[in-house]
């Protein structure tokens, strides 16, 4: 088990980067634990993956260091890290039983042979292939042979990472619940520093301890799924993650409150203050007003603050409401508890502590 | 539930029985017709029911050229297919000008028609002008084709080389080049060596085209005709007769139809059934089950 650390790392695929663009992984320096689990989320093309190659020693980042307990390890191999990898699509032996499978990367290392034994069994218990041991791994349904990958990753006890990329794409979903608990069940048994690439919000959020927002190559946010929700700092986070995403408007500034055609919407105190002394952005410049659907408060006109809507329609999705409102000539969610009425003269009001303000699109705080 | 019975769908598959049957069939059926005759000449025949067979079966000069046969056969894949692994392991990756001149190159012996090959390679081995022959004479050895019969069967066999271990090569190679990056990368994480590499992924899955590469290269050189008539002549003596040199001898040069029909016959079961035998062996040693 190992704390991995950035330090001002990047990586671009050009022979000589000039702009921000040209990196498909953005400098970025920081610290993960030890013993947790982080998933690294974002759409295809985001830098993820460049950033687990970087991590797992199959890539050599262009700039920066990656330490491993303080180590320098930027140019070692993947073995030399002691680094496991779960891939995409699930890679097995095809002339070896599941067990010489699940022994390879121990045999590989000369590990004293009832040692492998012990491990090996542990492992099939606890991913629920001991049934399978003596089978032909070639033979097996797909989300097995994915088993079998994550087993030979887990089989080895000094790890100093397992990463997963996109390991349940080609699962079938009622398994992949399933394998995520296992998951999940294993990295609370053992502790082990896990790190896991998704495109899915939930597999990530339901995942992880921490989740790593990437987007066009930047690290935009790492936090706990709570904070991804509660406090977005980018509007992609805001848009990622939750569904629907967050209510963004592009607004202009009058003190603490953020003016959107004319209308004031008041912010937490202070909250402009970070930014620099204007109030109306500058050419090439955005200021946006964002609120999750789960925070706008559905009211009647008339009441303290609050802003006359048109309600467009209402989607009855079981558990909540989704209401689609028109402010002026934006289009806002709104999300309702089952019970809840819509009044014919609804209003909404933005509660400040989840009003947030973005400047070109980073939270301003 | 009655099944719908449509007899139309016979129709469809007539052209193709019809073009089998002219191509296949019925040249195999008058094979097996002159097989059991006596033939003296135009309408002149008798039938003889299985005397050729018995008559081939027994024959001294068969024997010997079977027994070549066979063991030619054997070398020809004891060396090509190990050889086209490594040509393949060792050649360039992705899509660079080094990866597509490599493929021409490689695939440069296997455009020549045979005849050619047969010619190049007499020239090539030739004592007093040739590239080979005249180096072996110069370094001291008594190297001579045409009356040595060890050096005759080398050539023939470093000459098949020559020409078809691009073959294995170029198929080996393309096995190699459908195994996704990630097999190598995960085998680099769990430790393994380059040789379990080889043994656990790339052979695993070169095993598909390496099956058609064997029956391919047996088949073909169980068959082999025009290189060693052009090069030898299957000689000297009989030293590189090889059993469609003899059958060639028979039918064609003694003009011995119903002989020869019987000796195609069972030549053709012999190739069938290697082939049958090398199938299944590395068909089942691959997917088959250890329990």
């Amino acid at each position: 088990m190992a704390t991995i650390q950035f330090d001002n790392l990047g990586h671009s695929y050009h022979p000589h980067p000039s702009k921000p663009d040209d990196y498909a992984l953005r400098r970025l320096s920081q610290e993960w634990e030890d013993g947790k689990a982080y998933a690294l989320l974002g759409p295809s093309g985001c830098g993820k993956s460049t950033l687990l190659n970087i991590i797992s020693g199959l890539l050599v980042p262009s700039e920066g260091r990656v330490l491993f307990d303080g180590l320098d390890v930027t140019r070692c191999t993947p073995e030399e890290r002691n680094i496991a990898q779960v891939f995409q699509f699930p890679v097995i032996y095809d002339t070896m039983t599941v067990y010489e499978n699940l022994a390879f990367p121990l045999r590989n290392r000369k590990v004293p042979e009832a040692d492998v034994d012990r491990r090996v069994r542990q492992v099939a218990e606890a991913l629920d292939l001991t049934a399978d041991l003596k089978k032909r791994a070639q033979r097996l349904t797909p989300d097995a042979k994915q088993k079998i990958s994550m087993g030979r990753g887990l089989v080895r006890s000094d790890v100093a990472a397992i990463l997963f990329d996109e390991p349940l794409t080609v699962i079938d979903p009622h398994t992949k619940w399933i394998l995520r608990r296992k998951l999940r069940q294993i990295h609370e048994e053992y502790r082990l520093t896990m790190i896991y690439v998704t495109h899915d919000q939930v597999e990530a959020l339901t995942f992880a301890d921490k989740v790593a927002v990437m987007y066009e190559g930047a690290m935009v946010q790492l936090g706990t799924p709570q904070e991804l929700f509660e406090a977005p700092r980018h509007t992609f986070v805001g848009y990622f993650i939750g569904s629907p995403g967050i209510n963004l408007m592009p607004c202009t500034l009058g003190g603490d409150q953020a003016i959107v055609e004319g209308i004031a919407i008041p912010l937490a105190p202070g909250s402009a203050a970070a930014l620099p002394n204007r109030d109306v952005p500058k050419l090439g410049e955005k200021f946006e007003l964002g609120i999750r659907p789960e925070f706008v408060e559905l009211t009647r006109s008339g009441a303290n603050g609050a802003i006359p809507v048109q309600v467009v329609g209402v989607d009855d999705l079981g558990t909540s409401k989704l209401a689609t409102l028109r402010m002026g000539s934006h289009t806002l969610k709104a999300r309702l508890s089952e019970d809840q009425e819509i009044p014919l003269d609804a209003a909404i009001r933005f509660p400040t502590r989840w009003t947030k303000l973005y400047h070109d699109s980073y939270l301003v705080n | 539930m009655d099944k719908v019975q449509d007899n139309r769908a016979w129709f469809l598959i007539i052209p193709v029985f019809l073009i089998v049957a002219f191509s296949a069939i019925l040249p195999l059926m008058t094979v097996v017709n002159y097989s059991v005759q006596e033939i003296f000449g135009p309408g002149q025949t008798l039938f003889v029911g299985t005397e050729w067979f018995e008559k081939v079966l027994a024959d001294e000069r068969l024997h010997d050229a079977l027994f070549r046969q066979i063991i030619y056969s054997l070398a020809v894949l004891a060396i090509e297919i190990p050889l086209g692994i490594v040509i393949a392991l060792g050649m360039p990756g992705g899509r660079s000008a080094k990866t597509s001149l490599t493929l021409v190159l490689l695939a440069l012996p296997l455009l020549i028609p045979f005849n050619v090959v047969g010619t190049i390679w007499q020239i090539f081995g030739r004592g007093d002008i040739g590239l080979a022959g005249a180096t072996f004479r110069a370094l001291g050895f008594s190297y001579n084709y045409t009356s040595n019969s060890l050096d005759a069967w080398l050539t023939v066999l470093v000459m098949d080389v020559w020409h078809w271990t691009s073959l294995v090569a170029l198929l080996a190679y393309a096995g190699l080049q459908s195994i996704p990056p990630a097999f190598y990368q995960a085998a680099k994480i769990d430790g393994a060596s380059k040789w379990a590499v080889f043994r656990y992924i790339q052979l695993p899955k070169m095993r598909g085209v390496l099956v058609i590469a064997i029956l391919l290269r047996f088949m073909d050189s169980f068959m082999i005709y025009t290189e060693p008539f052009v090069l030898t002549g299957g000689g000297p003596g009989n030293s590189t007769t090889f059993l469609s040199q003899y059958l060639t001898q028979m039918a064609v040069g003694q003009f011995d139809i119903g002989k020869a029909a019987a000796f195609s016959i069972i030549y053709f079961l012999i190739v069938l059934l290697f082939s049958f035998v090398f199938y299944t062996i590395i068909t089942k040693t691959g997917s088959g089950e250890k329990q």
